[in-house]
């Protein structure tokens, strides 16, 4: 049968222990609620999530792979940006 | 989410030491309860397990021939928890029968003796020996009939295990609590099948009415009381299946609606010659065929 009759759905699981929606994968289907569905049969059979966002990936809005340089190069020399230069107490746990 | 399944496969692992492929009754009080005949209770877990094992074979079918691939894994997802509620209810009838003792269980010296396990009953009995409803066995002649006789099959096993939460045998209590929330999501993957078929296109409506047409007057087998179901309801272990019909009626007729189906409700519930007395169709030996095929061409192997 032929598949590209429904759009492309993106799908967001939030992990039981996890704080944010991670993308999981892709699914097809003719709605938003058919594809809630599809991503719960696919993505969450082994428990991994407690809550789905579906969102039609056409509707998504991406930076494009040519504009990487002038997107994403000008972070990669300020390391100042990173909190690297504070020393940490020895007592002090979780991080 | 690779590191995530990881973990849960990990986690099953160190819990049991393989991969669950072990007694699914281990740990779950085995007592059976006072009133009941064990001989009844044991044929009664054999039809509620048969009813889930042919089903869910029904439904493994659809493995990759289902219209979409998302639907194909929705399919075998249900179809594997219709399994999960066979090996539990088959290996309760295996308990049962083979009375208090559980030693040699599942192993060759047991089978020798005669002793009962899931396996035995699934993969070595023929169709006579079989107390599933018929209604199970029916092919999926197109995929409308897949999801009519999922939903109607679901929305009576539904009505069924709710009664069942609460019965007497810690076992069938058990396994119907869980059922509940599986077969809950069955009837309505069904039953949303079935509105979008069916309101659907000028074409997706006719073959969901031709669908509905031909498997509601089936309907009518699931509401017989056979006489073990009977005697446990009344001793507080089994659920009577007449007293299933309102509930099945009621959602029946509110998905045909949502649906636009002319609705035929279920008739008279037959007086007896059901699949719960041994009497199937020929469908049911080409499914066995199938299902037990391999076991029986290597009864020892493992993996």
């Amino acid at each position: 049968m032929i598949a590209g009759d429904w759009p492309l759905w993106e799908v967001f699981v939030r992990g039981k222990r996890g704080l944010n929606h991670v993308h999981a994968g892709s699914v097809r289907a003719a709605d938003a609620e058919m594809a809630l569905r599809n991503a719960r049969d696919l993505y969450t059979r082994r428990n991994e999530g407690v809550s789905i966002w579906v969102v039609e990936a056409a509707r998504i809005t991406a930076s494009s792979p040519e504009e990487k340089d002038p997107f994403f190069a000008p972070s990669g020399d300020k390391i100042y940006r990173h909190p690297t230069f504070y020393d940490i107490p020895d007592d002090v746990p979780h991080i | 989410m690779s590191h995530t399944s990881d973990n849960a496969l990990h986690a099953i692992i160190e819990a049991t030491g393989d991969l669950g492929f072990r007694d699914p009754l281990a740990g779950v009080d085995s007592r059976l309860p006072e009133g009941a005949a064990p001989a009844d209770l044991a044929a009664y877990c054999l039809m509620l397990g048969d009813d889930a094992l042919v089903m869910s074979h029904r439904l493994q079918q659809w493995c990759t021939r289902a219209p979409e691939l998302e639907e194909e894994v929705a399919l075998a997802n249900i179809a594997l928890d219709l399994l999960g509620q066979a090996r539990l209810l088959l290996s309760r009838a295996a308990q049962i029968r083979n009375g208090a003792g559980d030693a040699g269980r599942g192993t060759a010296e047991g089978a020798a003796a005669g002793r009962w396990d899931e396996d035995r009953l699934a993969f070595f009995r023929d169709a006579a020996g079989f107390r599933n409803v018929r209604f199970a066995e029916a092919p999926h002649d197109d995929f409308a009939h897949a999801m009519v006789r999922l939903l109607v099959f679901s929305a009576w096993r539904l009505a069924l295990l709710d009664r069942l939460s609460s019965s007497r045998d810690p076992v069938l209590a058990a396994v119907a609590a869980k059922g509940v929330k599986e077969v809950a999501y069955h009837r309505d993957h069904a039953a949303g099948w079935t509105v979008r078929l069916g309101d659907g296109t000028e074409l997706s409506h006719l073959r969901a009415q031709r669908a509905w047409d031909a498997v509601l007057p089936e309907a009518a087998e699931l509401l017989h009381v056979h006489e073990v179901e009977g005697r446990l309801a009344a001793a507080g272990v089994a659920a009577d299946p007449s007293t299933a019909r309102g509930e099945l009626e009621d959602v029946l007729a509110r998905v045909a609606e949502a649906a636009t189906l002319r609705h035929r409700p279920p008739g008279r519930a037959p007086d007896g010659g059901t699949g719960r007395y041994g009497v199937h169709t020929p469908e049911l030996d080409s499914l066995l065929a199938e299902l037990q095929e391999v076991a029986r061409a290597h009864p020892e192997a493992t993996w």
